[in-house]
């Protein structure tokens, strides 16, 4: 196996570090939405795709029902089956490998990886093992810092845990938005999600919005 | 919280999520080749969680419910703008809803 070249392993592990911090607001939100500190360390471990993982505990604590929490978490996810997609060549795995590699084919791990391109093929693969590894560790050992910090917090909202989560999409969502384009149809969807929110049972209005996706990505 | 509903929702998206990630490296990619499906699918995550930050910072069940999660809101919108980094977003976005929380 070639040598990891420095600029990749630079790459892999500020990924790593700054993305698995994010896990303390996924463990804090677990818990606040009234998740075990068990079973939020669960999600981070066996569900390992963040934005879902805050999608299905965010619907569960809206008071959602159970299959519009997995729906929503589920089509954040539908990314990653374009990222496995573009990885499958460039990994070329089977076996074992396969099972693994799917399971940290995840932003991160794509991106970083693709960033390497111009370094070769054996430079996109360490750092697609490489990011998705170190975010695997970081991200799971901040979520049980955060679940236990929120367990011994007590009330949510006297810690503004409550506000912590809508600010986390937002912060997840802001990168997006640099086009101009982009914050049009995110500005549609909240106002759809907003005025469907009395209509609709609760969690459902989230859902919903993928009409605006549709409708705004049918044509170019 | 129902423990039978915590318990599936985690292993329902848990099975959903990783099946998703294996699509694509079994299918030929030409399944997954065409400009609309890109497309939609690339805006999908910016409705999503447009429609999470509305759902958590102003909806209680099917109310629209005007609170101290909107001033930590505020905040988040104001940090993210001065390109502060991801922790001190969330923290003061949690930092100012507890304040207006603990002085109602």
């Amino acid at each position: 196996m070639p040598r990891v070249a420095r600029h990749t392993l630079r790459d892999a592990l500020s990924v790593a570090l700054t993305v698995g911090a994010y896990g303390v607001a996924f463990g804090a939100a677990g818990v606040a939405a009234g998740f075990s500190v068990v079973q939020t360390c669960l999600f981070s471990l066996v569900t390992f795709t963040g934005a879902s993982q805050f999608a299905a505990v965010g619907v569960v604590a809206a008071g959602g029902a159970g299959l519009s929490a997995v729906v929503a978490a589920s089509l954040l996810s539908t990314r990653n089956a374009l990222y496995s997609l573009q990885m499958a060549p460039e990994l070329d795995v089977r076996g074992w490998r396969r099972v693994l590699a799917a399971h940290l084919t995840i932003d991160e791990s794509t991106n970083v990886a693709l960033a390497q391109a111009h370094l070769g093929r054996p430079a996109v693969r360490h750092g697609f093992w490489l990011t998705g590894a170190g975010v695997f560790i970081f991200w799971n050992l901040f979520t049980l810092l955060g679940a236990l910090g929120a367990k011994s917090l007590g009330n949510p909202a006297a810690w503004g845990l409550d506000a912590a989560v809508p600010a986390a999409f937002l912060g997840l969502l802001w990168p997006r938005l640099k086009d101009r384009r982009v914050r049009v149809i995110a500005g549609s969807a909240a106002i759809f999600a907003l005025v469907m929110t009395p209509v609709l049972p609760s969690g459902t209005p989230i859902i919903a919005t993928v009409v605006v996706a549709i409708v705004a990505g049918w044509r170019t | 919280m129902n423990p039978a509903l915590t318990w599936s929702v985690l292993g329902a998206t848990s099975a959903l999520c990783y099946a998703i990630k294996l699509v694509g490296y079994f299918i030929p990619a030409r399944w997954l080749a065409n400009d609309r499906l890109q497309r939609i699918n690339s805006l999908i995550p910016v409705v999503l969680l447009s429609a999470l930050v509305v759902a958590q910072a102003l909806a209680v069940k099917t109310h629209v419910v005007l609170d101290h999660r909107l001033a930590g809101l505020a905040t988040a919108f104001a940090a993210l703008i001065a390109r502060a980094p991801f922790p001190v977003v969330v923290v003061s976005a949690a930092l100012t809803s507890a304040l207006v929380y603990r002085l109602h």
